[in-house]
């Protein structure tokens, strides 16, 4: 008995003793400071692939024949460099944030809600422009904004950029939206039937409704929001709520509920409009709202810790060559980055209806972008960081 | 007490209900594997076997369930050996802290996988990544075996009880060394609650997700994986069904075995 | 038998006969490599992930920040909406369990009681196929058969009934559907244990059979639904899959848990989340260890 209360206590001791050893072995790097920018060094010269990449990517970004046979910019990219690509598809920032942070990826396609939490991180290195010649056909008013350089360094290659749409049944939902309202307004005829982006970052696009039809709470930029006007946002959105049907952050799950006639009309990806009407089962249509949209403007970035920086910017310089910038932008129905690729979409007028190279019609998209608790807008009151949005946004699903 | 025929009709009745409930899901998805529509509308609009033909030609669908065997081989052998240990401690040794550790056994099977999963991938994370060394297939294995112990280890333990300590006992008062007694005596007796606890521990493995999820990284891709990342695709979501279909026929026959293995009782079960 | 030479049968006795002499040694033999494995293995990385529950992440970068702090568990103990989901997994956990057990009481005793031998291996085959069909595709068929134009949608449209679509409901359905053979399982075992003798006594001294299946049969089958009731329970809480296939917009306590670790790389509040089920599972096993039923695999 005695020996047993004795083996006992050293047990406990033990475990104890593991419990503190398992706590302090996980004492690796410290957080660095959100104004500091971290040192990764950059590359200097692009040697021969790796024979591999490994990237994340938004959906539709690296097609390679699979969804559509004649839709392929990845075979001729693995032809030509050698470097067979498999690339892992995020479905929202937040989730690509992630797998860059868990290592094992070369490089990532990131919006601008991304960008600066990957680059402040140290999570990304910055990218060595002259290596990649494609850079030099790049629409300027892409090159050195704020969501893809710091310190005057570029941390990417601009990728193209685009607006979140309306998508709606064109069959059932009559007359032809006009307005966020109708996935908006609690006495919408289509209550149950409306789908809406599942991350913390849909509740901009409320914040844009609320900037354009209450202009009493003096919104001026979506991603800029005080207390006021945050709950504001967060209240139109628990009355979205109760309309929605489902929140859909796979694309092809959209596709899916679109085409079951689960869902009639939501905000959606261009891409995913595309491949409903190829698909040929409902008829869909995508409209951009009066009251203008939230959008993203993707940059190509390179891991810190890639395992194959070599075939990352042979990747950069090929996504961002005319022919594929213009496949995956036609692809993905978004604006290309490189100029040059409006003389080979397979749409002659393409490049004009996505206002391809119109800098004006591209400053009026509201970006994603990491809000911050100083204010984006220059405001000097305490704005909502984006900690506070994921929790909103949980409370906001219930 | 004697049932009666009236309830042993309602008996049978409310039997055959939830067999139906129970297997009429199981037999839309068979359907669906032969209709041509993507989206799955239902009734089918005509029969199909053009899914089929597509399934093997896949390649993405040919590695994942090579991964997946290999996983699921690994996971079995380590929690055989393991399951067998504990097993026999338990069962034939009294010691102190035995209590814990058959709740120590039960414990990964009983934490919700998710717990399981995301625990494994921190630590992971936190002591292999210093090393440069990446979650792939060891670090699924490891996940794998760890819940996968308990599975042998019920399997064998219900069977030592059964069998008890006598024949070895006479195996050693007849002269037989230790292992002479493990290789004529006790193997023979267990060798099928083994195989009926390894099968069950690899069709355990083979379907697993969410601990997989998390202990996998980027560069491994179980079926189930392999099967989630397409289950909403509209071009691949009709193989899933096939290879669902094949599942449910090639484990027809190791469940039927290993039933019939560990002797017809149902603590041969996966519980 | 083979011949063996004189040298290596005599060590191999040396070592056969001192593992006879000490049993304790040969118990830590067997004891070591598995006890390892699960301590350092298992315990180890969940001591990591608990004790991470008490650090925090930068909110610009999502570092995690390496200084003890109750940050977390204020926030999940007091926004509402962590309450509300809480409870809301502890009632599809409740409502699984029962309603499986009330299922599986029934189709166990039919096939421990009125079917013969060979007619019950073959059921105990049936009724554990589904569980080797993939657990997603059997969540994916209830999608499609809860699908606006499914099976159930047709099903019913045709008595002019809508279906209830996806939902909490669907979720409490597809999760009852699931792990309903676990529930079979373990009950079919108590009652084949059950001797027909006891119940033939009870007629005897004149019980009637609703009185038999009161006073006799389910006390002894307690642990075994006690032990179903355990992997419903567990397997219902740690659940998120089922949700994000047949949910629509509802989530459960596993689905923040998930959405904190993969989507936004939170793990200390993951890890804070995830210990509302872990609690209640251990406070589950104790209750259920007290009770016998872990003896009842």
């Amino acid at each position: 008995m005695l020996r047993s209360k004795r083996v006992l206590a050293m047990a406990s001791a033990v475990s104890t003793a593991l419990l503190v050893i398992g706590g302090s072995l996980v004492a690796t790097s410290s957080a660095s400071a959100a104004s500091v920018l971290p040192k990764v060094p950059m590359a200097k010269s692009v040697g021969k692939g790796e024979g591999a990449l490994n990237i994340v990517i938004w959906a539709g970004y690296a097609e390679n024949g699979s969804s559509d046979k004649s839709v392929d910019w990845v075979t001729p990219f693995q032809k030509a460099t050698g470097c067979k690509v498999n690339a892992k598809v995020g479905n929202t920032s937040d989730e690509m944030v992630t797998l860059m942070k868990s290592g094992g990826y070369d490089g990532v396609s990131a919006s601008g809600d991304a960008t600066n939490r990957l680059i402040y991180g140290g999570v990304v290195a910055p990218v060595n422009t002259a290596l990649v010649p494609s850079y030099a056909n790049i629409s300027p008013f892409l090159k050195n904004k704020s969501w893809n350089s710091a310190g005057g360094q570029m941390y990417g290659i601009p990728h193209g950029w685009g607006a979140n749409v309306l998508a709606y049944n064109s069959a059932k939902v009559k007359p032809a939206p006009t307005s966020w309202s109708v996935v908006f307004d609690p006495k919408s005829p289509y209550a149950g039937k409306i789908t809406a982006y599942d991350s913390p970052i849909y509740i901009a696009d409320a914040a844009l409704y609320l900037m354009k039809t209450s202009p009493a709470l003096g919104i001026k930029n979506p991603y800029a929001l005080d207390q006021k006007q945050f709950d504001a946002a967060v209240a139109l959105l628990k009355g979205q709520k109760k309309i929605v049907g489902e929140y859909w952050s796979d694309y092809t799950k959209a596709v899916q509920s679109y085409e079951s006639g689960n869902t009639l009309l939501g905000t959606s990806w261009q891409v995913i409009a595309n491949l409903i009407s190829s698909d040929k089962k409902v008829p869909i249509a995508s409209v951009l709202p009066k009251e203008g949209s939230t959008g993203w403007s993707d940059t190509w970035m390179i891991s810190a810790k890639a395992a194959h920086p070599n075939c990352m910017y042979k990747w950069m310089d090929w996504i961002a060559s005319p022919t594929a910038n213009a496949q995956v932008a036609e692809w993905f129905g978004e604006a290309p980055s490189n100029a040059k690729a409006c003389n080979f979409t397979a749409d002659k007028s393409f490049c004009a209806t996505y206002h391809a190279t119109d800098a004006a019609y591209a400053k009026n998209i509201y970006y994603w972008t990491t809000p911050t608790s100083t204010c984006l807008d220059g405001r000097k009151v305490a704005c909502k960081d984006y900690a506070a949005w994921t929790q909103a946004w949980t409370a906001i699903k219930g | 007490m004697k049932i009666s025929r009236r309830a042993q009709w309602i008996l049978a009745a409310l039997t055959c209900l939830v067999l139906g409930f129970i297997y009429i899901p199981l037999a839309v998805v068979v359907i669906n594997s032969f209709n041509p529509s993507k989206t799955f509308s239902w009734p089918p609009s005509s029969f199909s076997t053009i899914w089929w033909s597509k399934v093997f030609a896949n390649p993405e669908v040919t590695t994942s369930l090579f991964t997946s065997l290999k996983a699921g081989l690994g996971a079995t052998v380590i929690s055989v050996l393991l399951g067998t240990c504990i097993a026999f401690a338990v069962s034939r040794y009294n010691f102190f802290a035995k209590n814990t550790v058959s709740l120590l056994v039960v414990l990964p099977i009983a934490l919700p996988g998710i717990v399981t999963g995301i625990a494994l991938n921190s630590a992971f994370n936190t002591l292999l990544q210093p090393f440069g060394i990446g979650l792939g297939l060891a670090t699924v294995i490891v996940g794998h075996a760890t819940f996968c112990i308990v599975i042998v280890y019920n399997n064998l333990l219900a069977r030592l009880r059964r069998i008890g300590g006598t024949l070895e006992e006479a195996s050693s008062d007849l002269g037989a060394s230790t292992f002479q007694t493990f290789a004529y005596v006790t193997f023979p007796m267990i060798r099928s609650a083994l195989v009926a606890g390894g099968l069950l521990a690899f069709a355990l493995s083979f379907d697993e997700i969410v601990v997989t999820t998390f202990t996998s990284g980027a560069s491994v891709q179980t079926l189930p994986q392999w099967i989630f990342n397409n289950l909403f695709r509209p071009n691949q979501a009709p193989i899933v069904n096939v290879v669902a279909t094949i599942l449910l026929i090639a484990f027809m026959l190791p469940v039927w075995l290993s039933q019939k293995l560990s002797g017809g009782s149902a603590a041969g079960s996966r519980l | 038998m083979s011949i063996q030479s004189p040298e290596r049968v005599a060590s191999k006795n040396r070592i056969s006969t001192w593992l006879y002499l000490h049993p304790r040694s040969r118990l830590a033999i067997l004891l070591s490599a598995p006890i390892t494995w699960l301590v350092v293995a298992y315990l180890g990385s969940l001591a990591t992930m608990i004790f991470s529950a008490f650090w925090s992440v930068d909110s610009f970068t999502g570092n995690v920040i390496h200084k003890l702090t109750l940050e977390n568990f204020h926030i999940l103990l007091t926004q509402s909406v962590y309450r509300d989901i809480a409870l809301r997994s502890l009632g599809v956990a409740i409502f699984v369990t029962v309603v499986d057990a009330f299922i599986a009481i029934p189709i166990a005793f039919f096939m421990a009681k009125v079917l013969t031998p060979r007619l019950r291996n073959f059921a105990v085959v049936i009724i554990i196929l589904p569980l080797w069909a993939s657990y997603l595709v059997k969540a994916y068929a209830w999608r499609t058969m809860f699908s606006d134009s499914g099976v159930l949608a047709w099903f019913f449209g045709r008595f002019h009934i809508s279906t209830p679509g996806y939902g909490l409901f669907a979720t409490a359905v597809t999760l009852c559907y699931l792990w309903l053979p676990y529930m079979i399982l373990p009950i079919y075992a108590g009652l084949e244990r059950l001797p027909d003798s006891l119940l033939e006594a009870s007629s005897d001294l004149g019980a009637s059979a609703g009185k038999t299946f009161r006073s006799i049969i389910v006390p002894m089958i307690y642990p075994s639904i006690i032990a179903g009731s355990l992997f419903t329970f567990s397997l219902t809480l740690g659940d998120y899959i089922v949700v994000k296939i047949v949910g629509g917009k509802s989530q459960l306590m596993a689905n923040v848990v998930y959405d904190n670790v993969g989507t936004a790389g939170n793990l200390p509040f993951a890890a804070a989340a995830a210990l509302f089920p872990i609690i209640v599972i251990l406070g589950y096993l104790t209750f259920v260890r007290k009770s016998g039923a872990l003896e009842n695999f």
